[in-house]
């Protein structure tokens, strides 16, 4: 019976499907991993035809490859966006997305709560690109709007802050960023789009770093870029998509591809160019991970509401900074954009300094000691004697980070579980012994 | 070149930008209808320079089987085919009148669909016009606003899939053959 209205499929649905359509000739399920360097052409005026982006053809496995692709259309369908263009990781994904509509001059407003993988890449950008960059406190409206001048061309925050746990009020930045032509930019990693989608109160693009809760389980690098397809490039201030492009014999990407020219462009241009590309293995693995979001999100969340109340309610514990906790100074902006939660990944701060912190880590024995976020496996760090250990007290102060500071990635293991080893390494921390005798202190 | 009949089912598409005036121009099964029925399409405003948008969209739907009549008193022919200077002047049966033409153009354009006996008035990216639309839609033309006859094309029919682009398209029946 023929359909008389489109289905507007739900999140589920689509995490498990879109992207993918049975494979024609085999009729495989499963998404079939095209482990291919390149495509035979039909024809030398087929391949002139894709050469030429007249036709849409597959020619290198560097610019686009079928398993990637599937990949790259599921998660632009969660996203509510145009499309998606994947990277070989988040930062990778991060460098095109911003290599793609920016030149030298130009100024970008960034939230100064970003990931330090994120601020540094920009800093190094900004000196060997000539761009500028002006950090703001991602809280401070005001001071987005205060920031912003002529040449600024891109307003960039996460939605959920790393380690500070900020939340970015995504329509209010929006706005600014509209009001003065500029498109933004929201890295939803620690989100996903299962808790918040961008998108949908006026973001432009959102940049993910797949290697966390999309693929889910530790395993890959990887990073992709969804555009709304609703911003106007053609707006005088972007000639770098807007114009024509000398690599196509002068062919206007905005112009001729419309709603998709910024995609096309960052396709066939910045990741021809860039060449950092997803293997179409990782893009099977970030697929698997994508079709278990919802379900894995949800016990990602329970669970990090657990430990969250679980330590907040600790004698050892001086803070707890996670967003989802009743009374969170983020409770507003949680309502708004993460009703289902704040996601899980958080900072809490011991008393005692560095040394409790270090005596915790070394106490845990469920929870593991690593640089990584977003696993099945609770994770964590210590950041003032691992990631942040060249930093002095006083930058660490800056960056938000105490001596007793420890962020935790709230994994998929049974809660009571989790709450027995934190139990553990806590009684360590406040401990007065040394020794390295702390790990066998009862539970 | 490919002439694809089996479909997935469709997803309804996000979109911020549209005014709701437009976006009832813009029904996925419509859509198809016109895609998979179309035989004959007058490109108006088709450019000989291939890096015109229109050259992009007529090339791609003549290379998927369609009989393209560019439709342009400034060109001689496009694409190897004879131009004509109005839709009047086409001397056989034209299924969609396909427009890349500035929106104050659109309503005289969509009356001369209509007198022609067109079967649908199909306007192109940016080419927004409520007026042409109307006047279409009261002469018992398909119509389509606002949404490229190319991507749509590859969309529903195509390799659009292959880019990463948000196709809308979900299912578990076999793809046809591409």
């Amino acid at each position: 019976m023929p359909e008389t209205t489109p289905r507007a499929f739900g999140f589920d649905t689509r995490a498990v499907h879109a992207g993918q359509r049975p494979d024609p000739y085999t009729g495989a399920r499963a998404v079939p991993i095209f482990q291919t360097t390149s495509y035979v052409f039909e024809d030398a005026e087929s391949a002139a035809a894709y050469f030429n982006l007249q036709e849409y053809g597959n020619t290198y496995a560097r610019i686009m490859n079928p398993t990637v692709a599937t990949f790259e259309e599921r998660v632009a369908s969660l996203e509510g966006g145009a499309g998606g263009v994947a990277f070989a990781s988040g930062l990778a994904a991060q460098a095109a997305a911003l290599f793609t509509m920016l030149q030298p001059g130009d100024h970008i407003v960034a939230s100064g709560a970003l990931y330090g993988g994120t601020v540094t890449q920009l800093k190094h950008l900004s000196r060997k690109l000539g761009l500028e960059v002006t950090f703001v406190d991602p809280d401070d409206i005001t001071a987005w709007q205060r920031a912003v001048r002529d040449e600024t061309k891109l307003l960039y925050g996460e939605t959920i802050g790393n380690p500070g746990g900020n939340v970015l009020d995504i329509q209010a930045i929006a706005d600014i960023a509209h009001a003065s032509g500029a498109p933004l930019m929201v890295d939803n990693t620690f989100a996903t789009p299962y808790l918040c989608r961008p998108i949908e109160f006026g973001a432009d693009i959102v940049v993910h770093s797949a290697t966390k809760f999309i693929g889910g389980h530790g395993t890959s690098i990887g990073g992709v870029v969804v555009e709304s397809g609703t911003f106007n490039w053609a707006n005088g201030r972007y000639p770098v998509v807007a114009d024509p492009s000398p690599a196509y014999h002068g062919l206007a990407f905005y112009d001729t591809f419309g709603m998709y020219g910024y995609l096309m462009k960052l396709r066939s241009e910045s990741l021809r160019d860039l060449g950092a590309c997803m293997s179409p293995f990782n893009a099977f693995l970030f697929l698997l991970g994508l079709e278990t979001l919802p379900l894995r999100m949800e016990r990602h969340v329970a669970n990090a509401v657990g430990v969250a109340t679980f330590l907040q309610q600790h004698p050892t514990v001086e803070s707890v900074r996670y967003a989802g906790l009743p009374g969170s100074k983020y409770s507003r902006l949680v309502e708004k954009y993460l009703p289902h939660g704040a996601g899980a990944v958080f900072a809490f701060d011991l008393r005692g300094g560095r040394a409790a912190g270090q005596r915790f880590i070394e106490s845990l024995r469920l929870w593991s000691h690593l640089a990584n976020v977003g696993d099945a496996k609770s994770l964590v760090i210590h950041p003032a004697s691992t990631t942040h250990r060249q930093l002095s007290d006083d930058e660490l102060v800056a960056a938000g980070i105490g001596g007793g500071t420890i962020r935790l990635s709230v994994g998929l293991e049974t809660l009571d579980d989790l709450l027995w080893d934190l139990e553990r390494g806590l009684a360590a921390a406040s401990a007065t012994r040394v020794d390295g005798v702390a790990a066998e202190v009862p539970a | 070149m490919t002439q694809v009949t089996q479909d997935g089912l469709v997803c309804a598409l996000p979109d911020r930008s549209a005014a709701a005036d437009v976006r009832k121009y813009q029904d996925a099964l419509v859509i198809r209808e016109i895609l998979h029925t179309a035989r004959t399409i007058a490109v108006v405003g088709l450019s000989s320079n291939v890096l015109r948008p229109s050259h992009f969209v007529g090339f791609y739907l003549q290379r998927h089987g369609y009989r393209i009549v560019p439709v342009n008193p400034n060109e001689r022919e496009a694409l190897g085919v004879q131009a004509y200077a109005s839709l009047s002047d086409i001397p056989f049966h034209v299924d969609v009148v396909d427009v890349f033409r500035a929106p104050a153009f659109v309503p005289p354009i969509a009356a001369e669909a209509v007198r022609i006996g067109a079967g649908a008035l199909w306007l192109q990216f940016g080419v927004i016009s409520p007026e042409g639309a109307q006047i279409a839609e009261q002469g018992g033309l398909k119509v389509v606003v606002d949404r490229c006859m190319k991507v749509e094309h590859a969309r529903h029919m195509g390799r659009m899939h292959w880019l990463g682009f948000n196709t809308g398209v979900v299912g578990s029946q076999r793809q046809s053959v591409l």
